[in-house]
């Protein structure tokens, strides 16, 4: 019966947003400019997949998933700008800004993104490679909870620190941008942008499906279990480290690919996208929407953008303090995002139950997961 | 031209065949004869070149009357008329005649300074500021004189030096001399001055010394610059590290005072508090309100604002982390990464207040008593608002080891900090102590803030250039334990001062950051839990 209300909701999913809305599009029901900022929506909802995975079934909190976002942009956004090179203002073979920076010789680690099928395993690769990395120097040495959120945090400001530096030959502070074509499709046409539309909601469909079958397998069941009680896991004979590098790596390769199917429908990557708030603002996606349920990751990604570009436009000066708030408001009120709208609802609607786990009214809502409430309550002793 | 000679042909014949037509006429010095040459049109350039080559004590004043019209001549004598209409002598002296003060005939007019010659009085005039009253001005004239490269000013200088008091000011004055002295033509005066050079130890005397390294003709001058630049490069050297650990403990001063409050909140309820670098913008911010307040009310004691903004800081950063942990943190209790998502948030609303409130930078300009500093080495001087920095940490942890291991309450957080269920069993109000805690520590934090904005700028982002490097304090340092940030602190502080410039350029500091994160991930692997990280089974759960 779940299981076809999931196929139900998949099924209507990949109509309207693979089928239908291009289709709309493409009869000119649709502007192009919407079409776009929907691509722009689901690619950043693969994004907010990617932390779902780790933060709301694994409860490790990454704050540096924009780092791995960066990545897979900065991947396909060097391959674009390849393409690109020599018949820019100058001629050059290289990329108009490094002219403006005196480097007229493509560096080394430019090369590799030349070649279309490497940028793009290297959007997903890359950044799973350096998740993997960052998880086997701190996991192993039982760096976890706080500690490892502010670790990552520094990591990520200390990468867009990096990012910022001419030095580093990606642009400095203007990023990657003036993208001309990608595999000799031009980007200002429509169609091509239509195209790109149609293979991110297809990916995303496909993560969808793909993190469904992972969080009900056997692997996604111990996922949960580290969050909930890890040291009771590690009891029971499980290598915990294992399965954090695991899912810790697959959501950098997430934030990769979304990074990959961002840049060429936004057209520019920043530092800006790279740093501490930007990583943080995902983890309100997730909690917005409802964290630990893939669905709520995909409204919450979706439906704060939307509330981003409309609000930015009008109130730019308000939208750091809206943010804010939201990430306070959030937290304390809706802990289980709009996905738990309902049954909160419903719970406080419905007939008073004694002892059922839905009282016990001073407890915020998320420890009423039997498990969380009692692993903290074991490891702060 | 011509009518004006005429008319003082005439008054000089009138003054002399005028009455009592005697003049107490002094031995004429070579000032005497100059100023008179001055005085005369025809021969008045020629005695300004001399001028300058002239280092006698009164050539100032003369000069200085000269350009403000002051210069008289008195039955044939030059005079200066002084503010209250007295005649002076070029010594001084006031101008008798017949035993009663002299003086001018109405109508007279004072010597003429031709306008082409001008500039060259104000150069002499300029040069002769190595006398000026203020050390300052006596200092950078000497300075100036020195970098001139003008043989012409050696008399002068050797005079200045003869006479100047003030050390700093010798050694710049010395310093100058010696320069000067590298162009002559006699080699035992070239080798006085590069040793004279070797002994002043400053940086500006490396360039003089290595040009005659590449071009003196006597070997011997040549000996003794090259190892006079030795010493000198050693010298620099050893201030230099000594300049980047006094800059590396000032940072590490701020860092303390900030940490020590994350360290012991994070310690006692397992939470960080990422607004925190907002609680030090909050206290810059107050320093910057008391600034104005004084401004506007208390001009005469405009100074005092900085006594009134360091506790005000205290108590208003306390209160707003009060406020915060009343009305938010204390429902997510044992959810410290929500905490943490919370923080941001409101860190980010205050930052952006801020910045709608005050704009994007101000800035608040020290007390005076902070101006200046102590020049330990030539040429190295540390600010005392910077010593204040380090002695205001010192301050700040001589009293939380006090409060931490002297006082009742301090027992109680210490029992918290190790059993909290064990505690509250035994009668220990856990929840009012969490809050009282979580309010010392942002109130530290807006110590730090009032005490940062003596030596930078406020804005909206000034917490962002500290907070990663607390952070990284209390990863270090391990929880809350006093020594653990002080170690760590100091560590951080050190290495990225002494990382800079190592690393060089321009981005330096940027890749002293990056390169000391990557450090504490590297040190992570040795000690997972911190430097002094809590012993037994407690310390292991976090």
């Amino acid at each position: 019966m779940k299981l076809d209300r999931h196929v139900a909701a998949l099924a209507v999913f990949g109509i309207v947003f693979v089928v239908v809305l291009p289709l709309a599009n493409a009869a000119g029901l649709l502007s192009d400019y919407y079409l776009n900022l929907f691509g722009k929506y689901l690619s950043l909802a693969i994004l907010a997949l990617g932390m779902d995975l780790i933060w709301g079934y694994t409860g490790i909190l990454s704050l540096g998933q924009a780092i791995f976002f960066g990545i897979g942009a900065y991947a396909i956004g060097m391959c674009m700008m390849l393409e690109g090179s020599g018949k820019g203002v100058y001629g050059e073979p290289v990329p108009d800004f490094m002219i403006w920076n005196q480097v007229y010789q493509l560096p080394l680690f430019w090369k590799p993104f030349k070649y279309f099928p490497l940028a793009v395993l290297g959007a997903v690769l890359l950044p799973a490679l350096v998740a993997a990395a960052i998880g086997f120097l701190t996991f192993h040495r039982r760096v976890r909870g706080t500690y490892f959120a502010i670790l990552t945090q520094a990591i990520a400001f200390a990468v867009w620190l990096l990012v910022n530096r001419n030095e580093m030959k990606l642009g400095g502070t203007n990023g990657l941008t003036d993208f001309k074509s990608l595999l000799g499709f031009s980007l200002g046409r429509p169609s091509t942008q239509r195209a790109l539309y149609v293979v991110t909601a297809v990916v995303l469909l496909a993560t969808l499906i793909i993190c469904r079958w992972l969080v009900r397998s056997k692997a996604g069941l111990v996922l949960q279990a580290v969050r909930d009680n890890e040291r009771r896991l590690e009891f029971l004979g499980y290598d915990v480290n294992v399965y954090k590098i695991f899912v810790f790596a697959l959501s950098g390769a997430l934030a990769g690919l979304a990074g990959l199917l961002y840049a060429p429908q936004v057209g520019i990557i920043t530092p800006s996208q790279v740093g501490v708030l930007p990583s943080l603002e995902i983890v309100i996606w997730v909690a917005f929407g409802g964290k630990g349920t893939l669905w709520g990751a995909l409204l919450g990604a979706v439906s704060i953008n939307w509330l981003r570009s409309v609000l930015t436009g009008t109130y730019p000066r308000l939208w750091p303090i809206i943010l804010g708030a939201l990430f306070v408001g959030v937290i304390m009120l809706f802990p289980d995002g709009l996905m738990g709208l309902g049954a909160r609802v419903r719970r406080f609607l419905g007939p008073v139950r004694m002892g059922g786990p839905e009282m016990a009214p001073q407890t915020p809502p998320s420890s009423s997961r039997p498990g969380e409430a009692g692993v903290l309550l074991e490891d702060r002793r | 031209m011509a009518v004006r000679e005429v008319v003082r042909l005439i008054l000089a014949v009138s003054i002399f065949v005028g009455p009592g037509g005697v003049l107490a006429a002094g031995p004429a010095s070579d000032l005497e004869s100059l100023a008179k040459r001055l005085a005369a049109p025809a021969t008045q350039k020629q005695a300004l070149a001399e001028a300058a080559e002239s280092a006698d004590p009164g050539l100032e004043a003369l000069l200085r009357a000269l350009k403000e019209g002051g210069l008289y001549l008195y039955k044939d004598r030059p005079v200066l008329l002084a503010d209250d209409a007295s005649l002076k002598d070029l010594a001084g002296q006031p101008v008798l005649d017949n035993g009663q003060p002299a003086q001018l005939s109405s109508g007279q007019e004072a010597v003429t300074l031709d306008e082409s010659l001008f500039g060259a009085v104000q150069a002499i005039l300029q040069r002769l500021e190595v006398f000026a009253p203020q050390a300052a001005t006596r200092r950078s004239a000497a300075f100036k004189l020195g970098a001139s490269g003008d043989a012409a000013a050696i008399p002068l200088l050797t005079r200045v030096l003869a006479r100047e008091k003030d050390p700093g000011v010798r050694a710049t004055v010395a310093e100058a001399l010696a320069k000067l002295q590298l162009a002559s033509p006699d080699p035992a005066s070239r080798l006085a001055a590069v040793q004279a050079l070797a002994q002043s130890r400053s940086e500006a005397a490396l360039p003089a010394l290595r040009a005659v390294m590449a071009s003196d003709p006597d070997p011997r001058v040549k000996g003794e610059a090259g190892d006079a630049i030795k010493n000198l490069d050693a010298f620099l050297f050893r201030r230099n590290v000594l300049g980047y650990f006094f800059n590396g403990t000032s940072l590490a001063a701020v860092l303390l005072i900030m940490s020590l409050g994350l360290s012991v909140t994070f310690g006692l309820m397992g939470i960080i508090n990422m607004a925190h670098g907002e609680m030090l913008m909050i206290g810059s911010y107050t320093a910057f309100v008391m600034q104005e307040l004084f401004a506007t009310h208390f001009r005469a004691h405009q100074d005092y604002f900085f006594v009134a903004a360091l506790p005000l800081s205290f108590l208003v950063a306390g209160a707003v982390g009060l406020a915060l942990e009343i009305g938010l943190l204390r429902f997510l209790y044992r959810r410290p990464l929500e905490t943490l998502i919370v923080t941001w948030g409101i860190g980010m609303i205050l930052q952006q207040a801020a910045r709608l409130w005050f704009g994007d930078q101000t800035s608040v300009s020290p007390p005076t008593w902070f101006r200046g500093g102590w020049e330990i080495l030539p040429g190295l001087i540390f600010p005392w608002s910077r010593i204040f920095i380090i002695g205001l940490a010192l301050a700040v942890l001589l009293a939380l080891a006090l409060l931490f291991y002297r006082s009742y309450t301090g027992l109680k957080i210490r029992a918290v900090m190790q059993n909290r269920a064990m505690a509250s069993c035994l009668g220990v109000s856990t929840r009012r102590l969490d809050a009282l805690t979580f309010a010392l520590g942002t109130a530290l934090a807006g110590v730090a803030g009032c005490a940062l904005s003596l030596i930078g700028t406020v804005d909206p982002e000034v917490g962002k250039t500290y907070i990663v490097d607390s952070f990284m304090v209390v990863v270090l340092g391990g929880v809350g334990k006093l020594v653990g940030t002080v170690v760590a602190s100091l560590g951080i502080g050190l290495s990225n001062k002494l990382l800079e410039p190592a690393i060089g350029g321009t981005a330096a500091a940027i890749y002293a950051k990056v390169a000391i994160l990557g450090i504490v991930i590297v040190f992570l692997q040795w000690r997972p839990t911190g430097l002094f990280a809590a012993k037994g089974r407690a310390a292991e759960a976090t």
